[in-house]
């Protein structure tokens, strides 16, 4: 029955197996950050008093990292509704640059389709995308694949947390911390294939890293975002003249 | 804590985290936009990159770091080579993490 209705959703919107395959191989990475990551958020959010359901209803429907992290320190510290929603809007605000740069790559898209893509478009699935719709030979199921793998590795992190969260967990002894430092790493070296994205990179860290000294809370990444990619437009301008 | 405003508050984020990231795709996704806003576009993803993983690398609770024993930084510069020279995701990943383990073993 299942296996019926899902073979006829794969003819309906014409998917491939070879498309979802090369959606899974690109996942992976991301699956190696992100089930770490989810336990600490599990482990965490249980141990401040979240329920298991709550903490999973989070991740499945906020579905972004760092800002449930935040979130629940955040609700550990007594804030209130309206201020864990408005950080969580600032925190997550980055997001709008990064659908508006992968927008030119998905005109063909039916709303319903972007509806749906857009929920799962974190920091990571992000840098695969934008690499991957640049290299011209994306899938629409691989980009929809990449999306749901890092979902579900997130769903599974939180939900290992939730159960360990009694246990000891020493995450720096594997150093499982540094599973996200890492991929940004590699996802910045694949989107920056000049010297003058390069020169954008370096101004655009550089800003944030200056900004978050400024106690402008977690605007440094969007100001600096905006910043280094107007320079890069100027820049290229004048390299050319 | 009470759950239930715990769960309306999720609600609050999931609406104040969809539509930024919805919103660009649905206004934008089906026309052309001007050239000057495509290229600028075209330099979002290693801006944005930059900007989140810099202070993850320098800062260390709000204070500049660089030093040699800032075991971030140190691992990141390896991990950028490979990054650079294999153009694998995966391996760049492993390697960071392999590296940073290994440090922290031989340091007890």
């Amino acid at each position: 029955m299942i296996n019926k209705l899902m073979t006829r959703f794969l003819q309906k919107n014409s998917w491939t197996s070879t498309g979802i395959i090369e959606g899974l191989k690109l996942s992976f990475p991301i699956i190696i950050g992100y089930i770490p990551i989810g336990i600490a958020f599990g482990v965490l959010s249980s141990k401040v008093g979240i329920s298991a359901f709550n903490t999973i209803v989070m991740s499945l429907i906020v579905f972004a990292g760092s800002s449930q992290l935040i979130a629940v320190g955040l609700f550990l510290a007594g804030a209130s509704a309206i201020s864990v929603i408005i950080t969580t809007f600032i925190v997550n605000l980055r997001h709008f640059l990064m659908t508006a740069a992968l927008s030119p790559y998905l005109k063909s898209w039916r709303k319903l389709e972007l509806a749906a893509f857009a929920f799962e478009v974190t920091d990571e699935t992000f840098g695969i995308h934008a690499a991957m719709f640049a290299s011209d030979n994306y899938l629409k199921e691989s980009a929809f694949t990449v999306n749901i793998a890092a979902q579900i590795s997130w769903l599974t992190g939180t939900w290992i947390g939730i159960i360990a969260s009694q246990m000891i967990t020493d995450i720096e002894r594997l150093a499982l911390d540094f599973a996200l430092p890492a991929m940004f790493i590699g996802l910045l070296v694949m989107a920056t294939n000049n010297r003058t994205k390069a020169l954008v990179a370096i101004i655009a860290g550089s800003l944030s890293v200056l900004f978050s000294q400024f106690h402008l809370e977690q605007w440094n990444v969007i100001i600096a975002t905006l910043i280094g990619a107007t320079l890069g437009v100027l820049l290229k301008k004048w390299i050319k003249n | 804590m009470d759950q239930k405003l715990i769960f309306l508050t999720l609600v609050g984020m999931l609406l104040v985290t969809y539509i930024p990231r919805f919103l660009p795709l649905f206004f934008l996704a089906n026309r052309s936009l001007p050239d000057v806003v495509h290229r600028w576009l075209g330099y979002v993803p290693s801006a944005v990159l930059a900007a989140m993983l810099f202070p993850s690398l320098f800062v260390k609770e709000k204070q500049l770091w660089l030093s040699f024993d800032n075991l971030y930084l140190m691992a990141a510069i390896p991990t950028f080579l490979l990054a650079w020279k294999s153009k694998s995701l995966f391996g760049t990943v492993i390697t960071g993490m392999v590296l940073v383990a290994g440090v922290r073993f031989l340091s007890g």
